[in-house]
């Protein structure tokens, strides 16, 4: 193995690609939610449409989307064979365990795994369709466009996608009340001046997005009603 | 004091092991938990039986070798070794359970004795600076600032005890790791070996089968030497820097 492979599969090394892909999910996960929230602009999915046309055709979001796509990956992989390695780090186990760390730091593969499932239906759900299925298709301003925000409407008039999907939230913001503070240690940032405010923000960062996300499909379950 | 104890017995490395369930009478709150295992094993003696084999040395805090797993808590309740934990932190009655270290890497040798020499090969690896020895030098011949010297002494308490990988839920060795790399990259006298003692010892920590870090912060909790997350944050920063900059490859 060359010294670039040695250090990447080292303990430490995968904990660092694991932390900037997670920062870097995390960065997602604002624009993404800034996307979004145009569904709740009140204009029968004008601005919605338009966003997911330039979205799925701009060749810079078409390249950045790939990235993501690799990031994710890594993301998996990595902290897959983290944990893995970790649970054979202890063959045999306690008897009696009394843990003084949060629940959310114990279980981050258990966490990610759920957000994996989850990432495998919202895509399925949405960026699929969008991308090869049958798309209903609306006329914008004399443009022919894909009417994604019909088929995301038509999704959230069922309770039990909106429930899912606000469960799901959940999950997320646990992984990130853990990640978010977590990735910054990773990388060897630990100050008097700064880890508090590292903290802080990832304590809003882990309430503030997952909510944003979660308010959408109920503004529109609501909506429909 | 009367107690009901429930300690893990295992002949050797290879045997299987179970717990076994003794009553100890009449114990002073006074004692430390290590000279409450003396009664017993006094008593275990005049049976004819085998003693409890456990690890033990200084009894004074300053070892590290008193390993056991108390109730959920290396060390037990409170952050201290178990030569310093007192009787006086249980209550009559009380049902106390007792395990050896848990790890791949700290193999039991028997009942609550483990094999830490894991440990020892991470030092070898790196934990250490080459100096002429000889005539002692004069004290603050090379001038390091206080702030530093504190800090570099702070991780340089670490008493290798384990309680770390034991605490931990990946049975990690970061922050023993932690507090040994820092010491040394923070003073004049390590820069010598800085980037090739944190690529050596990490490798060595890996090669041994301890897991890796996901930051619960269970070790600093339960390290009776008070061995700061800081130093973690130190070790990953060492290593990054290292392995971007080092000679070698
Ligand atoms: C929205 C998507 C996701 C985001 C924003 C995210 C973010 C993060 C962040 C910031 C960390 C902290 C890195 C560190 O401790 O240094 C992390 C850790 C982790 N993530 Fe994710 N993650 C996401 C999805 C996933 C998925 C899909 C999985 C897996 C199957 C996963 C599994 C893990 C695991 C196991 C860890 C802990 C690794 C360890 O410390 O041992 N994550 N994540
Ligand atoms: S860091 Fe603390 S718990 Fe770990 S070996 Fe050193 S003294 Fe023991
Ligand atoms: S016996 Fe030395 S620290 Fe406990």
């Amino acid at each position: 193995m060359n010294w670039f492979t040695k250090a990447i599969t080292s303990t430490i090394g995968r904990k660092i690609v694991v932390a900037f892909t997670g920062l870097f999910l995390c960065l997602f996960l604002v624009v993404h939610l800034l996307g979004n929230l145009q569904l709740l602009a009140n204009d029968g999915g004008k601005s919605f449409n338009l966003y997911a046309k330039f979205m799925t055709t701009s060749p810079i979001i078409q390249t950045i989307s790939i990235g993501n796509f690799v990031f994710i990956l890594l993301h998996i992989i990595q902290s897959t064979i983290l944990t893995i390695k970790n649970r054979q780090a202890r063959p045999v186990g306690y008897a009696i365990v009394e843990n003084r760390s949060t629940w959310a730091s114990r279980n981050m593969g258990f966490l990610g795994s759920f957000i994996l499932l989850f990432l495998v239906g919202h895509l399925a759900n949405f960026w699929w369709k969008m991308k090869f299925g049958e798309m209903p298709i609306i006329g914008i301003d004399g443009m022919q466009v894909k009417d994604l925000y019909f088929v995301v409407s038509e999704a959230f008039k069922d309770p039990l996608i909106v429930g899912l999907y606000v469960f799901s939230m959940v999950f997320i913001g646990l992984h990130l009340s853990h990640g978010f503070q977590s990735a910054f240690q990773t990388f060897g940032l630990h100050h008097v001046k700064y880890t508090p405010l590292i903290q802080f923000i990832g304590w809003v960062f882990c309430i503030v997005v997952p909510l944003g996300y979660a308010i959408i499909p109920v503004v529109m379950y609501l909506r429909a009603l | 004091m009367n107690l009901t104890l429930k300690v893990w017995r295992q002949k050797n490395a290879n045997s299987k092991g179970e717990f076994k369930t003794y009553h100890v009478k009449d114990i002073s709150p006074d004692m430390s938990f290590l000279e409450m295992f003396d009664v017993l094993n006094e008593e275990l003696l005049l049976k004819g039986e085998d003693p409890i084999a456990f690890d033990h040395d200084c009894r004074e805090g300053i070892c590290g070798m008193c390993s056991m797993y108390i109730n959920g808590h290396p060390h037990g309740p409170g952050q201290t070794t178990t030569c310093q934990l007192h009787m006086r932190s249980f209550k009559d009655g009380d049902t106390i359970v007792v395990e050896p270290w848990r790890a791949k890497a700290f193999p039991v040798v028997k009942d609550l004795v483990v094999d830490r020499s894991a440990f020892d090969r991470i030092i070898q690896a790196g934990g250490y600076i080459s100096v002429n020895t000889g005539n002692a030098p004069d004290a603050n011949e090379i001038p390091i600032p206080k702030e530093v010297a504190d800090a570099a002494f702070n991780a340089a308490t670490c008493i290798g005890c384990g309680a770390c990988v034991a605490a931990c839920k990946n049975a990690s060795a970061m922050l023993f790791v932690a507090a040994k790399v820092a010491q040394f990259a923070m003073l004049p006298q390590g820069q010598v070996e800085r980037k090739k003692r944190v690529e050596q010892m990490v490798a060595q920590m890996d090669a041994e089968g301890f897991g890796a870090c996901t930051n619960t912060g269970a070790c600093a909790a339960e390290c009776p030497k008070e061995i700061s997350l800081a130093n973690i944050a130190i070790l990953n920063r060492e290593y990054l820097a290292a392995k971007a900059t080092s000679e070698y490859v």
